[in-house]
């Protein structure tokens, strides 16, 4: 049980914790502990997230000249279509409820376990068995029809495998409405005595909110396509004009879903950094109400402006200007969360350890990306820039810009806690560094060019020349990004073998979570606690005799 | 510089000016809005770095600064919205005397028929300073007609028919893109929006033409027997075209709609779905016998044999668009009007 | 200050030491704790359940509005006393259901077994008296697909007219989806209640914990109020007497 002869760094036997308390597949693959889930998860997403990087790899490649010459029209087609399905379905969605959410939210509450963990492991089997289905769809061919789906080219005119990848989805998306469910129960009924709503940390509120849209939204998504397989498989007609259908009626039923996923796909990030943030500032979270209820107030309003993405597409003005108006509404929350965020820092203590360098770089990105979303919901803007590299640059800012960089952020952060171990420091923020680079070169000459006017999914841009030159910024960019990303794949599982062994609280961090064993027990608690203190104490943790400097290394 | 690296695409439309305008303010309020957050976290970070023995002071927060934080955004967004909005009408609204183009996109083509008969593909050629509307709908998928250089996009629908209009500022060769994602070749649906001056204009125009798009309508209408029941002589089996176009028409079911374009393509594909109160349910359906361009061409020539002014003052365009107020007919019945539309315009 | 879910520790019912309980799992502090969670976490299953057939509703109700008269006459030709019969059998079958569960809680064995037996029997004549329907259906040429016809049906209330085939074929369409799918969380309801008649008849309910009996009963109750909609939404549009 203990490290070999040949560890370099002496190490004293290991405590039982929940990683060592069982060996063999099986009990990974039939374990109950959310921890041991959350890292299932982990491994199945990342490797997806590589997946779905390839994809952008040779997409950006295929954007280097202008000349489709790469790959064929249909393969490049079949290359946004996957990427999009496989990093929204089986990455973004997942990646932070999934890995950082099944691991801590129990431990935040001060619970042992979530409140179904059967239903837990239930998650990640449909994971998988949506995440085979779409690799069976993807080796046998592909899909594509955009990660969109839209009819009736999706339902009458292609000729790709949409029922499979459709399942896939399905089943996937039982998986978000199960993690939904079992957080919301578990954050109801399993706080532990003293946890009252408001001493929660804000990364709780933050899934909570994210799983009110898992269950209400993706219920939709699901019956959308069946509908969809329906139509293939039994020619109903329920979307083909044709036969008498609306083609209408698809888009709204899929952007219902669709938009408020993208809300999924930010909050849980957004409840990251609010955890870094305030342990890297060492104090308490500035307006701790205010971003509670602005979470609450996304999930909301997020289901309400769906149409945004329809203002070309043949709905009525008066729509129109419904959808517009309410999507600026939507826009409030989030910058209230910013200038929270921002307004943390003043007087602070701040550290750039690594989980702070990729806090600033969200909030960097983030709020470009937001603010870009002003332009969008400008319906006099929005005509000429929808459909075009505008909108790719401006949810890749939030996606990825923000979500990722959030999942990468909390991932460093609560590295030592999950694995016991430290990460390395120097190269942590080196990544850091070349992510933001990376990205930013990636991804902001696309606003331009989509001012200029591309058009999305081309591969083909020799009509337009003058396009090059961004492009090829753009893709040189992808490269740099790539990097980046493979930097902590490197080191995180270097760390796990060689990285020095952490404290419980290497970052004298606030919350539950922190008072556990690194890594933790199969229970978490010794005994259950009892919350007698606010959220965020680091007046407390700071006290004098500690002189408030985190990290023992 | 600029010329080689541009921000943006020319400008060659009326409205594309309007468009840049609010784009260049927004640039500018969320480049502030940027800035002045970035200078806030770059300065807090710096100015705040720990120093040992120095410790973070705990602020609970500050309702004055969340309300003044909520507010000015708020505020700022409200003006960027009705600012936006006001384009949007303008861009949605075509001219009522704009003259037309039948725009058919099909997998991977754009087919372009002038009113006049001039028929074009991928290209459209337009006179500078003119008001074009063009009246599209789609074979097979939806597509998306986009002119970058006028700043202007719609989706092409199956099933409807959709508007767009423009006038074109500057005579020149414009990018013309398909912008909905539809199959292999979707990049190949590129084209060419031809500006030319009156004069050069007038000229290709009568460099070869088959004659106007509703002198074939009218053949048509004569070669598929739809003469034989819509008589304008005598009272016959089928309502009476003459004058009908852009006028209000009770239905069977009570319901009055306005016969614009969309009504008539519906009534030719599908007779039954909106049949004109008092006559018999026997119109056969032409679904299958007639192409999108024959039906283009049919409601050219139902439009032609209608007086240039109808009676009642506005001519309903495609149901996409506002709604034009009938006489004595108020915003809201306007509305309900325009929401009994045909096929076209329900899910909105 | 307490909230509901702290671990107060009770004595109820002779109920001394919480964790002795066997069917108390592990990671809940309290059996009263794990019975809120179970409670509330069927509650939102259903919410997800609402959501889903909701999509399906919307779509119902916009082609709905655009070809009523299609409709009606659609909705004619399916056989409204079957559809009422099954109404009055899912409701009985409720019935049946809030038996099992008070049976439960007071310990009578034979009479949670035999309501739990029971309401599967009316869930089976259900989906049986559906398979006519389906059958009537298919025999009449009112599956959509290559061999749909609906020719000469006239529209209710509006003597001479008759209705579109296309658009009649779209109200089959969403007649077959919607009671199709119904028909399949019925189906997958009577699993679950196979599941619960088993472990009644082992005995393994008792009034301290019956909490599948309980979470089993609110989904079946929720398949019902799904059909009580899809009723008179499907079966009555425009009925004349």
């Amino acid at each position: 049980m203990s490290m070999s002869m040949t560890t370099p760094i002496l190490q004293p036997v290991e405590r039982e914790n929940y990683l060592n308390k069982e060996y063999g597949v099986w009990s990974w693959l039939l374990t109950t502990d959310h921890k041991r889930i959350a890292l299932l998860y982990l491994i199945s997403i990342t490797f997806f997230f590589f997946i779905g990087g390839f994809f952008a790899l040779l997409i950006r490649l295929e954007l280097l000249t202008p000349v489709g010459d790469l790959v064929q029209a249909d393969t490049y087609n079949k290359l946004f279509t996957m990427h999009g399905m496989v990093m929204v379905f089986f990455f973004l969605i997942p990646s932070i409820p999934a890995v950082l959410g099944n691991f801590l939210v129990p431990m935040m509450i001060g619970a042992k376990d979530l409140a179904f963990p059967r239903i837990n492991l239930l998650s990640w089997y449909l994971y998988i068995i949506g995440g085979v289905m779409m690799l069976h769809c993807m080796l046998t061919g592909g899909v594509d029809t955009g990660w969109t789906f839209y009819a009736p080219f999706s339902t009458s005119f292609t000729n790709t495998n949409i029922i499979e990848a459709g399942l896939a989805i399905f089943v996937a998306g039982f998986s978000s409405i199960l993690t939904g469910l079992n957080f919301v129960v578990t954050i109801h009924r399993m706080r532990a005595p003293g946890m009252t709503w408001s001493r929660l940390p804000l990364f709780i509120w933050a899934h909570y909110a994210t799983s009110i849209i898992q269950l209400l939204g993706t219920p939709v998504i699901a019956v959308t396509i069946v509908l969809v397989a329906a139509e293939r498989a039994l020619h109903l007609g329920i979307f083909d004009p044709k036969l008498g259908g609306d083609p209408l009626l698809f888009q709204h039923l899929f952007w219902f879903y669709s938009h408020p996923a993208v809300y999924i796909m930010i909050l849980p990030s957004m409840g990251v950094i609010t955890e870094i943030i305030a342990c890297f500032s060492r104090k308490r979270i500035f307006g701790y109400h205010f971003v509670a209820f602005s979470s609450i107030a996304i999930a909301v309003f997020g289901f309400l402006v769906w149409a945004h993405h329809m203002f070309v597409a043949g709905i009525s003005v008066y729509s129109a200007l419904v959808f517009s108006f309410l999507s600026y509404a939507v826009a409030l929350p989030s910058a209230i969360k910013v200038f929270n965020w921002t307004a943390t820092l003043y007087k602070g203590s701040i550290h750039y350890d690594a989980p702070m360098l990729y806090a600033f770089g969200f909030l960097g990105l983030f709020t470009i990306g937001g603010l870009t979303g002003l332009f969008l919901a400008a319906l006099g803007i929005d005509v000429h820039v929808t459909d075009t590299y505008f909108v790719v640059a401006h949810f890749h800012y939030i996606m990825v810009g923000g979500a990722v960089m959030g999942y990468l952020g909390g991932m460093h952060f609560w590295w030592p806690k999950i694995s016991g171990r430290l990460y390395p420091e120097g190269w942590a923020r080196l990544a850091a560094l070349i992510v933001f680079i990376g990205f930013n070169l990636t991804f902001f000459p696309q606003f331009v060019l989509g001012y200029m006017g591309m058009p999305r999914r081309y591969y083909d841009y020799s009509h337009m020349p003058e396009f090059q030159v961004l492009n090829v910024l753009s893709t040189a960019g992808a490269t740099v990004l790539g990097v980046g990303y493979l930097l902590p794949m490197v080191y995180f599982l270097w760390s796990m073998r060689y990285g020095k062994p952490a404290s419980d609280n290497p970052w004298n961090a606030a919350g539950l979570e922190w008072k556990t064993a690194s890594p933790p027990t199969t229970f978490n608690f010794d005994a259950e606690p009892v919350v007698t203190w606010e959220a965020y104490n680091y007046e407390e943790l700071d006290a004098p005799h500690k002189e408030g400097v985190p990290v023992a290394r | 510089m600029l010329n080689n690296f541009p921000l943006w695409p020319q400008q060659a439309s009326t409205l594309a000016g309007h468009v840049d305008a609010l784009y260049i303010f927004l640039l500018i309020v969320t480049g502030m809005m940027a800035l002045l957050v970035f200078v806030c976290i770059i300065f807090f970070a710096a100015r705040y770095r720990h120093r040992p023995g120095v410790r973070a002071e705990q602020i609970e927060g500050s309702n004055a600064l969340e309300i003044t934080w909520s507010a000015i955004p708020f505020l700022i967004f409200m003006v960027i919205f009705v600012w936006g909005a006001l384009v949007y009408f303008k861009e949605r609204t075509p001219p009522t005397d704009a003259s037309e183009v039948y725009v058919v996109a099909k997998q991977w083509m754009w087919k372009v028929e002038h009113a006049e008969g001039q028929r074009e593909i991928n290209e459209l050629h337009v006179p500078v300073g003119r008001d074009v509307k063009l009246i599209m709908t789609s074979q097979d998928v939806i597509h998306s007609f986009y002119i970058p250089a006028f700043r202007i996009k719609q989706d092409v629908l199956p099933g409807r028919y959709t508007v767009e209009w423009f006038r074109a500022t500057k005579p020149g060769v414009y990018h013309l893109f398909c912008a909905e994602y539809c199959g292999t070749q979707h990049s190949g649906m590129v084209g060419s929006i031809v500006v030319q001056e009156q004069a050069q204009y007038e000229a290709w125009m009568n460099g070869g033409s088959t004659g106007p798009l509703s002198a074939s309508g009218e053949k048509i209408f004569a070669e598929l027997g739809c003469a034989t029941c819509h008589r304008t002589d005598t009272p016959g089996r089928g309502p009476n075209l003459q004058g009908v176009f852009g006028q209000p028409v009770q239905l069977e079911d009570g319901r009055t709609v306005t016969a614009d374009e969309n009504y008539l393509r519906e009534c030719i594909l599908d007779p039954g779905a909106k049949r004109v109160k008092g006559f018999q349910p026997i119109m056969p359906t032409f679904q299958g016998l007639v192409s999108e361009e024959q039906v283009n061409a049919l409601v050219a020539y139902i439009k032609s044999i209608s007086a240039n002014k109808p009676p009642g003052g506005a001519k309903a365009t495609a149901s996409v668009v506002a709604p034009r107020h009938e006489p004595g007919e108020t915003r809201a019945q306007a509305g309900e009007r325009v929401h009994a539309q045909p096929n076209g315009s329900q899910v909105q | 200050m307490h909230d509901s879910s702290t671990t107060v520790v009770h004595e109820r019912n002779g109920e001394a030491h919480a964790a002795h309980n066997p069917a108390l799992l592990h990671h809940f502090a309290e059996p009263q704790q794990q019975r809120d969670a179970a409670s509330l976490g069927m509650w939102v299953f259903l919410a997800t359940e609402v959501m889903f057939f909701g999509g399906l509703f919307c779509a119902y109700l916009v082609y709905r509005q655009w070809y009523f008269g299609d409709f009606a006459a659609a909705s004619k030709s399916i056989n409204m006393g079957l559809g009422a019969t099954n109404t009055a059998v899912l409701i009985c079958s409720s019935l049946t259901v809030v038996l099992a569960v008070w049976a439960a809680q007071t310990a009578r064995r034979s009479l949670l077994v035999g309501s739990l037996a029971l309401t599967m029997l009316l869930g089976l004549m259900f989906l049986g008296i559906k398979g006519i329907e389906y059958r009537d259906k298919f025999v009449e040429h009112h599956v959509p697909g290559a061999s749909f016809s609906f020719e000469n049906e006239p529209i209710p209330g509006h003597p001479g007219q008759y209705a579109n085939a296309r658009h009649a074929q779209m109200f089959f369409s969403l007649y077959f989806v919607m009671t199709g799918l119904h028909a399949l969380h019925m189906i997958i309801g009577l699993g679950i209640f196979l599941w619960l008649l088993i472990m009644a008849w082992k005995g393994r309910f008792t009034p301290e914990w019956h909490t599948p009996v309980e979470i089993g009963g609110l989904y079946w109750h929720f398949v019902d109020i799904v059909w009580i909609y899809l009723f008179p939404l499907l079966y009555l549009i425009d009925r004349h007497p």
